[in-house]
């Protein structure tokens, strides 16, 4: 119970103009009353149970506010960026919206899947497994072309270890189980080498985020892990520090970038007009400043059949 | 120690009041930081076992879901690498499961997970150990004497199991800078105190030794310098020392008393043994003398004629008058049977030594007139008065002043001659009675020898006080009334 807490204050907080800010104000008055180290930590405690207690706003596809479910498929926790985003997106959709995230990519699925929200950006892998009732609607460019890379990752002091192969009986880090980059593509790996993935590597463990990866491989808590490629070069122009701790070792083919994805029973209309300011996007001044700061260069309507090698990759995964 | 002992009260008093200020100061200091230390180890402790007991409760969860990141993210969230107190920070953080490998760590490079910490071998080989001994559900704190770290271990309990522990590893050297610090700062504290205290104890213990020390200054005179001595300052307070310096001024009175009344013996016998041996030679001259002038009286009667032999002889009876003279002189002899001392004799006296003072333009003031006669012999007191009365007219300055006065009272009769003008140095005083003593050109220096050879027969005493500008011989002379 009190795990969940702590780190729903980073990554459940809805970003709901109320809602957010509310959040931000009693982190902020956390950090005013610190006055010692323990009293600090107690105090955090404290407040991420209150971040808790506050009731959330109920998820409903309610008239007038345009719901946008978000995932670790990008940097989700710039908090800044997604307040500007989300003005951005009302003033074109001329309506109000609200960002919604949660701890993993599961209860965003979940979300979307039952209609209680509008749009989510997901990954590719849970996008191939649940496209009878998910909608595609626009697939981001990144360099240029709708694709990006699974990278595996090991700590830049590990100086002998050159491919997945070498980490076996390791400790390995994953971030989620619903991400293709993240999970799916070294399971894959694995069982095309005629490995037991669950018993290759000595230990493993999800951070439910590629960041966090990035992180657990940089201190050497993991000794490998696989990351979205597009995180980990993002990163590594914003945060060289994190990725610099960190050295690839294999990038895997190219697979459809993470798309944005509709609910099952959003009206043509209301898919085209959100698919239509994703992909005006590159064409106004401050959209193009978001993708920016996003490393994006656009969208594209794109196709089902960009994630063909995903789903061949998990079909190949599920039969074991 | 002997060179510590011999130093002086001026330095010793103050050095040891300084050495107590010191001290209590030191001993304050020690207490303080003791009990700040002591202090602060059981902040760290306490502050240890609850950071402990919170870490254990929430890990409870992810190590039961073996949850590695999050568990992770947990101990990162318990780090603050900003913490006012890097004491208080831990330096390191286990999580161990119940077969006590490592399931996460703070640093999972030196702890990787799945390892144990007891193949590290040392420290944690041994805290291993003393989990085995205790119950599972205690905390602990263990600080073992070889290592750099003391640790506090909370167990993970999940409904009366344990599934592991958490260690706080806490540096023993991190705690060194605060508490340099904390003895750093009670030195300066104390420090500023003895900059204020010293200098008053240093003034307060000078002031204590002071008395002393002019005590023991006064002493050293003693005997030598006895007037210096008595007018030193000593203390007058009523304490010890006060007392003491009363004692000292009595001591050096008596002493000084003694010391006057030995020169006076020393004076007096001197005069005897003078007097009785010029009057054994005038004795042993006058027999002789009075034969060789009645011969020649004898032959200036019967035998004249030879012009020269008459001439020689007349030579020789001058100078044996003069010696008998002088001999009569030194050997001044009572004469009992005289008329008594008349007030008109002082008149007589003043008519006498008027040419001499005139010639020097000396005043002669007369103060208390004798007002009757007195059962004294006459002539004696004549020759007594008219020799002091020259001798004041001698030294007094030119047109100085000679005061003459007399008193009676309890069968005595007092009298002082007094003149302005050069004092009698102290060398010479003390043979100022003596005969042939003077430094004179003028005269034998025979009458202050008469003076006492006089005053001494009478059975008085006579005194003399000379400082510049004032000399006065005081003479009292006993006498019987009819």
């Amino acid at each position: 119970m009190l795990r969940c807490n702590l780190l729903r204050t980073r990554n459940v907080a809805e970003i709901e103009a109320g809602a957010a800010d509310f959040a931000l104000i009693i982190i902020a008055m956390n950090a005013g009353d610190y006055s010692s180290a323990g009293s600090r930590r107690r105090t955090f405690l404290r407040s991420a149970l209150a971040v808790a207690a506050m009731p959330l706003l109920p998820v409903r596809a309610e008239t007038g506010v345009l719901r946008i479910g978000l995932t670790p498929v990008f940097l989700d926790d710039q908090l800044s960026f997604l307040t500007r985003w989300r003005v951005w997106l009302e003033r074109r959709l001329k309506r109000p919206v609200v960002f919604v995230q949660r701890g993993n990519y599961r209860e965003v699925l979940d979300l979307i899947r039952g209609s209680k929200i509008d749009f989510a950006w997901i990954c590719g892998y849970p996008y191939v497994r649940y496209r009878h009732e998910l909608r595609l609607v626009a697939v981001p460019l990144w360099r240029g072309r709708p694709y990006y890379q699974s990278y595996l990752i090991v700590p830049a002091d590990d100086r002998k270890s050159n491919s997945l192969t070498d980490l076996r009986g390791k400790v390995f880090s994953y971030s989620d189980p619903d991400s293709n980059s993240g999970y799916l593509y070294p399971q894959y790996r694995l069982t095309a080498m005629g490995e037991n993935p669950t018993t290759f590597f000595s230990r493993n463990f999800f951070t439910w985020g590629h960041r966090k990866v990035v992180e657990a491989v940089g201190v050497g808590l993991a000794d490998g892990g696989a990351v979205d490629g597009y995180v980990w070069e993002t990163l590594a122009e914003t945060h060289p520090a994190l990725t610099r701790s960190t050295r690839i070792i294999e990038r895997s083919p190219e697979f459809g970038h993470p798309p944005f994805v509709a609910r099952p029973d959003m009206s043509a209309a209301g898919l085209q007009r959100f698919r239509a300011v994703l992909l005006e996007m590159p064409a106004d001044a401050e959209g193009a400043e978001l993708l920016h700061l996003l490393r994006l260069d656009g969208f594209v309507v794109g196709q089902p059949s960009l994630f063909d090698e995903i789903a061949r990759m998990a079909a190949r995964v599920r039969k074991i | 120690m002997i060179a510590l002992a011999d130093l002086s009260l001026r330095w010793k008093i103050p050095l040891r009041v300084m050495g107590a200020v010191l001290g209590t100061a030191l001993a304050v200091t020690a207490a303080l930081v003791t009990r700040e230390y002591d202090e602060m180890r059981q902040n760290l402790d306490a502050h240890g076992k609850s950071l402990a007991r919170v870490l254990a409760n929430t890990l409870v969860t992810p190590v039961l879901h073996d949850d590695i990141w999050r568990a992770y993210e947990i101990l990162q969230s318990a780090r603050d690498p900003t913490a006012i107190a890097p004491e208080l920070q831990a330096d390191v953080v286990l999580v161990t499961d119940a077969e006590f490998n490592v399931f996460v760590s703070t640093r999972p490079r030196e702890f990787p997970i799945g390892s144990s910490p007891a193949s590290r071998g040392g420290v944690y080989g041994r805290l291993r150990a003393a989990l085995m001994k205790t119950r599972p559900t205690e905390q602990q704190v263990i600080e073992p004497a070889d290592s750099a770290h003391y640790f506090v271990m909370s167990p993970l309990v999940a409904d009366g199991v344990a599934l592991g522990h958490v260690i706080l590893g806490y540096s023993k050297i991190s705690f060194l800078p605060r508490f340099i610090g904390l003895v750093g700062q009670a030195a300066f504290v104390t420090l500023l105190v003895l900059v204020v205290i010293l200098p008053f104890s240093w003034i307060w213990a000078r002031r204590t030794g002071e008395p002393l020390l002019a005590l023991a200054e006064a002493m050293r005179r003693v005997p030598d310098d006895l007037e210096v001595a008595r007018l030193a300052e000593l203390p007058k307070s009523r304490d010890e020392i006060g007392q003491l310096g009363d004692a000292f001024r009595r001591m050096v009175g008596e002493l000084k008393h003694k010391q006057e009344l030995e020169d006076q013996m020393l004076v007096t016998e001197r005069l005897a043994a003078i007097g009785r041996m010029t009057a054994g030679i005038a004795h042993e001259i006058n027999n002789p003398l009075g034969g060789m002038l009645t011969a020649i009286k004898t032959y200036q009667r019967h035998g004249a004629g030879d012009p020269l032999a008459n001439q020689t002889l007349s030579l020789l009876e001058r100078g044996l008058t003069q010696i008998r003279h002088t001999v009569a002189a030194l050997l001044v002899e009572t004469k009992l049977q005289d008329r008594p001392f008349e007030p008109a004799d002082i008149d007589d006296l003043l008519i006498l030594v008027d040419a001499e003072a005139r010639a020097r333009s000396v005043t002669i003031v007369r103060e208390a007139p004798l007002e009757r006669s007195l059962p004294l012999p006459a002539t004696l007191l004549r020759q007594i008065l008219l020799n002091l009365l020259l001798n004041a007219i001698a030294a007094a300055d030119e047109g100085g002043r000679v005061r003459i006065g007399l008193t009676t009272g309890d069968g005595m009769l007092r009298f002082s001659v007094c003149n302005d003008g050069k004092h009698i140095p102290d060398e010479q005083m003390a043979y100022l009675f003596e005969p042939f003593a003077s430094g004179r050109e003028k005269g034998y220096g025979l009458g202050l020898w008469v003076v006492y050879q006089i005053v001494q027969q009478l059975g008085g005493g006579l005194a003399v006080d000379s400082e510049p500008g004032c000399t006065t011989f005081r003479a009292e002379i006993p006498y019987v009334e009819n």
